[in-house]
């Protein structure tokens, strides 16, 4: 199947670096101590974070350490033929522990020993990037909650369809089977968090796919402390300072 | 800009869900003219001096892409709508419109209107989808006009009465393809335009001739909708129509949800469709699957089919299909175990254009107007094609290219266009031409990015190459060539030396073509796209450009030349103890021929090392060999011709059968091992991206014709395996010496052919070579002229760390696809080589009538097939003539596969000798065929 068009267009209209659009907005459920909802495109994704708090069960305490715990999942109506999902299947698992790994590595969890910090993230509407989306939005809800980071940690996808890298994979482009590579960053430390890829691809593609995936995290993170920064410049407004 | 496109989608599960798709609406999508002000003009198509810009309904281009690809038409915008929507309806036709579009001698533009802001439309509700592309299409040609302003005029061709009304109440200029080519004042463009299948009353002239014709022919076919439902409950089936390539009115359909094939039985029952077409197939009643006709040489009704003399056939892929002989059990009333059918739809068309020429008639009265005529194609497969012209005088005696528009229910034939001329018939160069075109050859010069990658000439070893250490210096072994006599391109060397310990070191050297020829660029792409170089008999179409060929790559004596090496250490008695493959530099010592080897080995006084080096392979070649066969593998035979051409006037001079002498059976038993060895090293590195070749083992109904015969002559043959097959050939040995012979050709064309495949689409014991006994098999030995072989090469290369796989490899569906085309390419080189030698056979039997001998190979109700061995041609001995058939004067003896004479005077036999008398006819004019009678 053609999925960039010889004019250089990709099926929903973008050129192959460019990303889908990007919205955010924090605080979207005011009973958590930090919220966002993250868009990319049609992937809709809402992240609350509760902490740092006591911690539930005692025996899971680390003493040097706030213990990080993250729950995925996927609303019903998030995909077209809304079927009913069971929780905890293995995919969940398995991104629920993605997601907890990538922003344990950005929390600064030895500031807060003996607590622990929960983040619940669920897709409300998938259009692929599900995985970008969450941690997007993990991030926003953390620093919404106010929780020491040594970094925003971003993340974004690329993919390599018709011998192109193509930034920012929608569903469908991602339902082609091509290698579809999700990568985290720490922006200002230059650092690679995560780096998934289910599919193989030669080493010399690989890192121009990656170089790509890199920028593509940038501009989330350029967007995401604008966002942030717009959000505290409210804060500072409604309390009148 | 954002739009979300929503819309409803049935999934394959028969669930209705909703969809949303992201579309974005971009402000740089530029209009493609270099004289426009506002846009970024570095893209642009049209021309500069352009005064006309065409903008293309869909119908057009579905319709006339014969006209659009006339460089006549110029300065052409194509709508991203119009592409989708012909992509959508019709795969062929949006290939070549993309290919026009990216000929950079054309100044076709496609203009992604889909994504533009100013030129996106919503779908309004209550609105089709038909329409609304309609009016986007308007919407586009609208905002060319007036973003490209009075300068220019903007032109919509449509042949939709509906779109065309439309526009002008919307201030577009619009028009019909017909009244926009008459205003071009080019008659010869008319003649390409395809008559929509309205007009057909015009057709009534040529209908007149046949009055009985002008009723219904054809039942109609089933509307989609019914055809879905009736697939749905298996009353249809769905498939593609194969039809048989000598007896045009018998084809097949291969139905998976049948599991079988069905076969179908005359025009009628075949109802329009054409070879290749996806259709769909319903099954008659089990009491009229017999209704075949398999005994007689099929004609139907006025149509004048004569069985062409041809070529013997090599494989079962090129022999005529034979329903297995009925009453051969001696039971009566046998109804064929295949189920017959009937076409109630076409699916999709597999229509394309066809060469051939028109069937003689005289010009009719008054010269310069319209006249119907029917085409005949080459391939036989087709039906006649009624074509209208107006060039009737200048077409009737030459080869030209014809592309199907329609066929409705009333006509017998269907209807179609004149798109090219290519020569004079019975021309040599044109009837090769035709050769090239109807098996899909492409013949054209290398393009010069294709040249570009080649190595600067001339062209030597250079020191880096030496010094590279994944490159063994090999030029101080004794390596020499044995070639057919001529041989320009040789691919392969060897060499053999006595090791102290008692055994035998044997190198086969393949020149090292991946280090030419690097994945990814223009000279790669050439070569996987023609896939195989091919042979006519006077003259040869390279896969790779000209210096590599026969200079670079080739292994030519005394120069040093890079070489792909597999070294094997085999004792005495040819077994391989060690084998070892690296990239090497030789030096061939000497390119020996055939004949010359040949001479070298048979000559007792000849002791020179060259000459011991021969005779040390030849032997341990046929140790090798008897051990193949051993193991099961065939000894087959084909009759190949040999021509000796005038290389003056390059006209066949003399014919004769190619003689294969021990030492080509010595070089080709290497290159059997080398392919064996390095398909296993490359499966074992590679298990789910191996290029390798298979041979399948024929099924008992493929052997049916061939153990009948047998069995008429009384010779009794296993077939249970490939080793029990070979002993009991070995064994038919009838009263002459060239009765094994023919009884192994007769085998050979039992069979398929092999073909290449990618290891990960089948489970090893599919990987099995029949033919070969082997349960591997690929081809490695051939570079310079065959794709697979570079990929092979490519493949051993990353098996041994020298070098990276190409990306294709992890790409399954991408390497599935180039092992089709590989199969395709390498089909139709047979094809066009077998070809081109019946057209020189017919050249050279023009001037020369001769009397042979022959051999019956088919009894038919009407006379017998013969194949003459010396010529290695096939064709019908008709003892009745066509007015006396049917008369009753012979009978045939199914089980003895006999044709006597009622009277008893005379009888014939299978594989009897008889002796025919060859000659040129021209029944027709200038439509010359070899005639074979009985003396
Ligand atoms: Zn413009």
């Amino acid at each position: 199947m053609e999925f960039v068009s010889p004019e250089g267009l990709r099926l929903d209209g973008r050129r192959p670096m460019e990303m889908r659009q990007i919205r955010a907005e924090i605080g979207a459920v005011s009973k958590a101590d930090g919220s966002a909802v993250f868009e990319m495109g049609n992937t809709k994704v809402i992240a609350a974070v509760y902490g740092p708090r006591e911690l539930q069960n005692r025996s899971q305490q680390i003493s040097s350490q706030a213990l990080v715990r993250c729950e995925y999942s996927m609303a019903n109506f998030s995909t077209g033929d809304r079927m009913r999902k069971s929780k905890g299947d293995r995919r969940s698992t398995e991104i629920s522990l993605v997601i907890r790994q990538t922003m344990e590595a950005c929390i600064l969890t030895h500031l807060m020993p003996r607590s622990q910090i929960d983040i619940y993230v669920q897709v409300l509407q998938a259009d692929g990037g599900t995985r970008s989306a969450c941690i997007n939005a993990a991030t926003l809800a953390l620093a919404d909650a106010g929780i020491p980071m040594c970094d925003l940690v971003t993340s974004c996808s690329a993919g390599y369809l018709n011998t192109t890298p193509l930034l920012d994979l929608n569903y469908v482009e991602d339902s082609a089977g091509g290698p579809d590579v999700t990568l985290g960053i720490l922006p200002k430390l230059d650092k690679v968090t995560l780096l998934q890829m289910d599919s193989k691809l030669p080493i010399d593609i690989l890192e121009n796919v990656m170089q790509l995936a890199i920028e593509g995290c940038k501009a989330i993170a350029k967007y995401i402390r604008e966002v942030l920064l717009e959000n505290t410049k409210q804060l500072e407004y409604r309390r009148g300072v | 800009m954002l739009h979300n496109k929503s819309f409803a989608k049935k999934t394959r599960a028969g669930k209705v869900t909703k969809q949303l798709r992201e579309h974005y609406l971009r402000d740089d999508i530029y209009c493609g003219a270099p004289f426009c002000t506002v846009c970024n003009t570095s893209g642009a198509r049209l021309s500069a001096t352009a005064s006309t810009v065409l903008v293309l309904d869909t119908n057009v281009v579905l319709n006339q892409i014969d006209l659009l690809e006339n460089p006549a038409i110029e300065d052409v915008v194509v709508l991203s709508i119009v592409l989708e929507e012909v992509k959508n309806k019709n795969l062929a036709v949006y290939n070549r419109v993309r290919a026009i579009c990216s000929n950079p001698k054309r100044n076709f533009f496609v203009f992604s209107n889909e994504y533009h802001r100013e030129t996106f439309v919503k779908e309004m509700t209550g609105e089709t989808k038909n329409d609304r592309n309609d009016r986007a299409i308007r919407v586009a040609a609208q905002w060319y006009q007036n973003h490209l302003g009075g300068a220019v005029k903007v032109l919509l061709i449509t042949n939709d009465k509906g779109n065309k009304r439309k526009a002008s109440e919307e201030g577009i200029f619009a028009e019909t393809v017909e009244s926009y080519v008459k205003s071009l004042d080019r008659p010869d463009l008319l003649d390409l335009l395809v008559r929509p299948a309205s007009e057909d009353v015009d057709m009534e002239e040529v209908e007149d001739l046949r009055p009985s014709k002008r009723k219904v022919i054809y039942s109609e076919h089933k509307p989609m909708s019914e055809i879905t439902s009736g697939l749905h409950r298996g009353i249809y089936h769905q498939g593609k129509l194969r039809v048989n390539r000598y007896n045009p009115f018998e084809a097949y359909v291969g139905s998976e949800s049948i599991g079988d094939e069905v076969r179908v039985y005359g025009r009628s029952n075949m109802n329009r469709a054409f070879d290749g077409d996806i259709v769909a197939v319903e099954v008659l009643p089990r009491d009229q699957w017999h209704e075949e006709k398999s005994l007689s040489i099929v004609r139907e009704e006025d149509e004048d089919e004569d069985e062409d003399v041809h070529l013997a056939p090599n494989s079962a892929d090129d022999a005529p299909r034979t329903a297995p002989q009925q009453g051969s059990s001696g039971e009566v009333n046998v109804v064929s175990s295949r189920p017959s059918g009937c076409i109630v739809g076409i699916i999709k068309r597999n229509w394309h254009s066809y060469c051939g020429s028109l069937e003689p008639m005289p010009m009719p009265a008054g010269s310069g107007g319209i006249a119907h005529a029917l085409f005949v194609s080459k391939d036989r497969r087709i039906p006649k094609i009624r074509i209208q012209t107006r060039q009737l005088e200048n077409l009737l005696d030459k080869r030209i290219i014809v592309a199907v528009d329609s066929w409705d229910r009333q006509s017998r034939y269907p209807s179609g266009h004149y798109v090219q001329t290519i020569g004079e018939i019975g021309d040599r160069d044109t009837e090769s031409e035709l050769v090239l075109i109807e098996n899909d050859i492409n013949s054209r010069p290398f393009s010069s990015q294709v040249l570009a990658c080649l190595p600067p000439l001339p062209w030597s070893v250079s020191p880096e190459d030496l010094s590279n250490p994944i490159r063994q210096d090999l030029r101080h072994l004794r390596v020499f060539s044995v070639d057919p006599p001529g041989c320009k391109d040789i691919d392969d060397a060897l060499h053999c030396y006595a090791l102290p310990n008692g055994n035998y070191e044997v190198g086969v050297h393949i020149a090292d073509v991946t280090n030419f020829v690097h994945p990814g660029t223009p000279l790669d792409d050439e070569a996987t796209e023609r896939g195989t170089s091919v042979y006519l008999v006077e003259r040869r179409i390279d896969m790779l450009p000209k210096p590599l060929t026969e200079d670079i790559c080739s292994l030519r004596s005394d120069v040093e030349r890079l070489a792909f090496s597999v070294i094997w250490e085999m004792t005495p008695e040819a077994d391989i103890i060690s084998s070892r493959y690296t990239k090497s530099v030789i030096k061939s010592s000497a390119a020996l021929s055939y004949i010359e080897a040949q001479a070298r080995m048979d000559d007792s006084r000849l002791m020179d090392p060259v000459t011991t080096d021969l005779r040390n392979m030849n032997s341990l070649a046929k140790k090798m060999r008897s051990r193949r066969i051993e193991r099961g593998a065939l000894t087959l035979a084909s009759a190949e011709v040999k021509f000796q051409i005038d290389t003056e006037t390059h006209d066949p001079l003399d014919i004769g059968m190619y003689q294969i002498r021990e030492a080509n059976q010595m070089v080709e038993e290497f290159m059997l091992a080398a392919n064996v060895s390095v398909a296993e090293q490359i499966l074992k590195n590679f298990p789910l991206c191996s290029l390798l070749r298979r041979h399948p083992t024929p099924t008992r109904e493929m052997l049916e014709p061939l153990l009948c015969t047998a069995a008429a002559v009384g010779v009794h043959l296993d077939v249970s395996s490939s080793k029990a097959l070979a002993d009991s050939l070995d064994h038919a040995v009838g009263d002459d010496p060239y009765f094994n012979k023919l009884i192994r050709i007769l085998a050979t064309r039992c069979m398929t052919q092999a073909v290449y495949f990618c290891s990960g689409d089948l489970s090893p014991p599919e990987y099995h070579h029949y033919g070969l006994a082997s349960p591997l098999y690929t081809h490695f030995t051939s570079p310079i002229r065959r794709y697979a072989d570079v990929i092979v090469h490519r493949l051993l290369a990353a098996s041994l760390g020298i070098s990276k796989l190409p990306s294709v490899f992890h790409d399954r569906l991408q390497l599935t696809s180039i092992a089709d085309n590989l199969n395709y390419r390498h089909r139709n080189a047979q094809m066009a080589g077998r070809a081109s030698v019946e057209l020189h056979t017919l050249i050279y039997f023009r001037k020369r009538p001769t009397d042979t001998d022959a051999r019956i190979v088919k009894i038919r109700s009407n006379g017998f097939f013969v194949f003459v061995p010396k010529y290695g041609i096939e064709g019908p001995v008709y003892l009745t003539t066509k007015a006396e058939q049917g008369s009753g004067e012979w009978y045939v003896d199914e089980q003895q596969q006999k044709i006597k004479k009622m009277d008893g005077s005379l009888s014939y036999s299978i594989l009897q000798t008889v002796k025919i008398h060859m000659e040129v006819v021209e029944p027709q004019p200038n439509r010359p065929k070899l005639q074979l009678t009985l003396i």
